[in-house]
């Protein structure tokens, strides 16, 4: 079935397993499950944030939205096609659709180009979307989009610009083919604290003129409810919440979400000692070996054997909870 | 008397064009039992300011003058040997980084052994059971096996747990702590610090925090020194700082952040990009960004300036910017 109107990206039932390598030449050491069955679809214009912890998936899941890397199974749809079975013409139609900006904006542009030659490359790539003589103008109103200068800064060096400079170069990048759909990971976290707002600020500023929709990849659960309308929240390669923003985070139903929500820190001394705080004991456990049921019952502080036998599925609806026993909203 | 007292500190480098002054004149207090929080950006000097402390920094190429006391004494003019016996003894350290301040090619329990031999002239027996109980101490599970692995067996928050008990090895009075959870994930970033307060509340060291992260100085500071481009801009209680901020920088850095229990509709960002170190601006560092800026400001650098309260400001509109965002 291919999306509906509104819904420019489609996950399905998403998974991707790495195989280790054995102690043993030419044997098996299990496999790593980073993506353990995903599914959300994506609606024009939106954004979807995707919280989780560092080893959750949350990157790999972006490198096969964009296609950088080859699911196990499942597929991620846009219009009629199918990312990973796209060839020729159809990959190269999909490329320009659905872009990526990466986290960190000082490995990310080749050191040895020019801002120019930078942002002229996606057009020598895909050169049906623009006549070779117009491009010049796309690039400065990219730039001019991004609030850098074309005239001061077309033609410098990566390595003259600010960390924040950089990501603006790297969104306008993103932009240069009219995309519908931007994966963001981590696109603010490598940036100094005074600088992240003026990206976030670019990034919903860009969505609002342009109507691209963002799945809005980060760690920092306060960058993430600010940007996002919908929230999806991932634990060991499985999606284990997701909803609205507002209800999601004011009424989170999943006790991971729960307590992710708890541990971050508030701006706000005053209230201080008052927060009711749930410590989780340890780390997230290995995706190697997931524990059996819910994945997060080995920190969980009302598991129950069901729990260990059991996977509480992911329902459908508007604020869906995978838990066998969910908080009340 | 204080704990620790620094006085106009000051730490430069030499650079192409001359030196770089990474560290301009700061004054900083940390009592028993207190926890100083230093915030800042990258290139602020508040690590610099750090390893001033701590006597990490190797002089040459670092340039260091002013007066660090520790109880009192001085340390910037001790022979080697004895700072170094203070430093080891009497301050504690915690990097952002576990995986590079230990040792890889030996077990945590030999690190710590280590110390506690050198130091302590204890015998193998007594410092092998002196190092289960620190790592007991920290938190971490099965303390008897684990103290026979090696860095990389730990996660990267049991890592962190386990320089905090080779920190506390040998129970500082001051205990000095450089983005410590920067590095990690906020569950266990919250782990750690609740154990750094903990640690704190039994033994009564001060604490300096060095971070740039606001909200863990809300969480966990008593007072608060705001570093930027080298200089103290702001110093206070956390609850002045927070709930009236004195300096245009913080009273920015504040609303520039996205909270996670409300939504604000659009966040302030702060113009342009912390100034490089060999590069400042005529004036006051920050006037470029400001949106207060006056020509006094392009001109003059506003001195550190004591405010009623107890307070301090660097700015030369620290009466309008308080009389904005006091609540």
């Amino acid at each position: 079935m291919p999306p509906g109107d509104d819904v420019v990206l489609r996950v399905e039932n998403l998974v991707k397993h790495f195989p280790l390598k054995g102690r043993i030449p030419f044997t098996s050491g299990g496999v790593v499950k980073a993506v353990d069955g995903v599914s959300f679809d994506l609606r024009r214009g939106e954004t979807l944030g995707v919280v989780g912890e560092s080893g959750c998936g949350k990157t790999t899941l972006a490198r096969m939205l964009v296609g950088l890397e080859q699911p196990t199974s499942g597929a991620v749809r846009f219009g009629e096609s199918v990312v990973h079975e796209a060839k020729g013409r159809e990959l190269r139609a999909l490329r320009r659709r659905i872009q990526i900006v990466l986290q960190d904006p000082y490995t990310s542009l080749n050191p040895r180009r020019t801002i120019r030659e930078i942002l002229f490359q996606p057009f020598e790539i895909h050169p049906d979307v623009l006549d070779r003589r117009r491009r010049l103008d796309r690039i400065r109103d990219l730039l001019d989009l991004v609030g850098l200068d074309a005239d001061l800064h077309l033609d410098r060096y990566p390595h003259q610009f600010s960390g924040g400079q950089r990501q603006r170069i790297g969104i306008a990048r993103a932009l240069a083919l009219q995309p519908d759909v931007i994966v963001c990971d981590e696109p603010v976290s490598a940036l100094d604290v005074s600088v992240q707002a003026q990206v976030v600020n670019l990034l919903e500023r860009l969505q609002e003129e342009l109507g691209v929709a963002y799945v809005f990849i980060a760690h920092d659960l306060s960058v993430v409810r600010h940007i996002s309308d919908r929230v999806a929240v991932m634990y060991l390669g499985k999606l284990v919440e997701t909803g609205p923003e507002a209800s999601l985070y004011d009424t989170p139903r999943h006790p991971y979400t729960k307590a992710l929500l708890s541990a971050v820190p508030v701006p706000e001394p005053a209230g201080r000692g008052q927060r009711q705080r749930i410590l989780l004991t340890g780390d997230p456990p290995s995706p190697v070996n997931p524990p059996s049921g819910c994945r997060f019952r080995t920190r969980c502080w009302q598991a129950t054997e069901t729990c260990a036998t059991t996977e509480p599925p992911l329902a459908a609806g508007v604020h869906p909870v995978a838990c066998h026993f969910p908080l009340a909203a | 008397m204080s704990l620790l007292e620094i006085d106009d500190l000051r730490v430069a480098f030499p650079g192409p064009t001359g030196p770089i002054n990474a560290v301009n004149g700061v004054s900083l207090k940390v009592d028993a039992g207190q926890t100083l929080a230093i915030l800042g950006e990258s290139g602020s000097g508040k690590s610099v300011t750090a390893q001033a402390v701590m006597g990490i920094l190797d002089t040459p190429p670092a340039r260091i003058s002013g007066a660090v006391r520790l109880h009192g004494r001085e340390l910037l003019t001790l022979p080697r040997k004895q700072r170094d016996r203070i430093s080891g003894e009497e301050i504690g350290m915690v990097f952002q980084d576990a995986m590079a301040a230990l040792n890889p090619v030996f077990t945590v329990g030999h690190q710590i052994m280590e110390v506690l031999r050198v130091r302590r002239g204890m015998s193998r027996a007594d410092a092998r059971r002196r190092a289960v109980e620190l790592v007991d101490r920290v938190r971490i599970p099965a303390a008897k096996d684990r103290v026979r692995d090696y860095p990389h067996q730990f996660s990267g928050g049991m890592r962190q747990r386990i320089m905090i008990a080779l920190a506390i090895s040998l129970e500082p009075d001051l205990l000095i702590a450089d983005e410590p959870t920067t590095a990690l994930d906020v569950t266990v970033q919250a782990q750690v610090m609740e154990l750094l307060a903990e640690i704190q509340r039994d033994s009564g060291m001060g604490l300096l925090l060095i971070t740039h992260d606001l909200g863990v100085v809300a969480e966990v500071a008593d007072d608060v020194a705001v570093m930027y481009a080298g200089r103290l801009v702001e110093q206070g209680t956390v609850e002045q700082i927070f709930d009236g901020p004195a300096h245009p920088y913080t009273e920015g850095l504040l609303a520039s952040m996205p909270r996670v229990d409300r939504r604000d509709d659009v966040l302030y960002a702060i113009p342009g990009a912390p100034p490089n170190p060999a590069r400042l601006p005529a004036g006051c560092p920050f006037h470029l960004r400001c949106p207060r800026a006056t020509d006094e400001c392009r001109t003059a650098l506003p001195l550190l300036e004591a405010l009623p309260a107890n307070r301090a400001s660097a700015c030369h509109h620290h009466e309008e910017v308080l009389g904005a965002t006091r609540r």
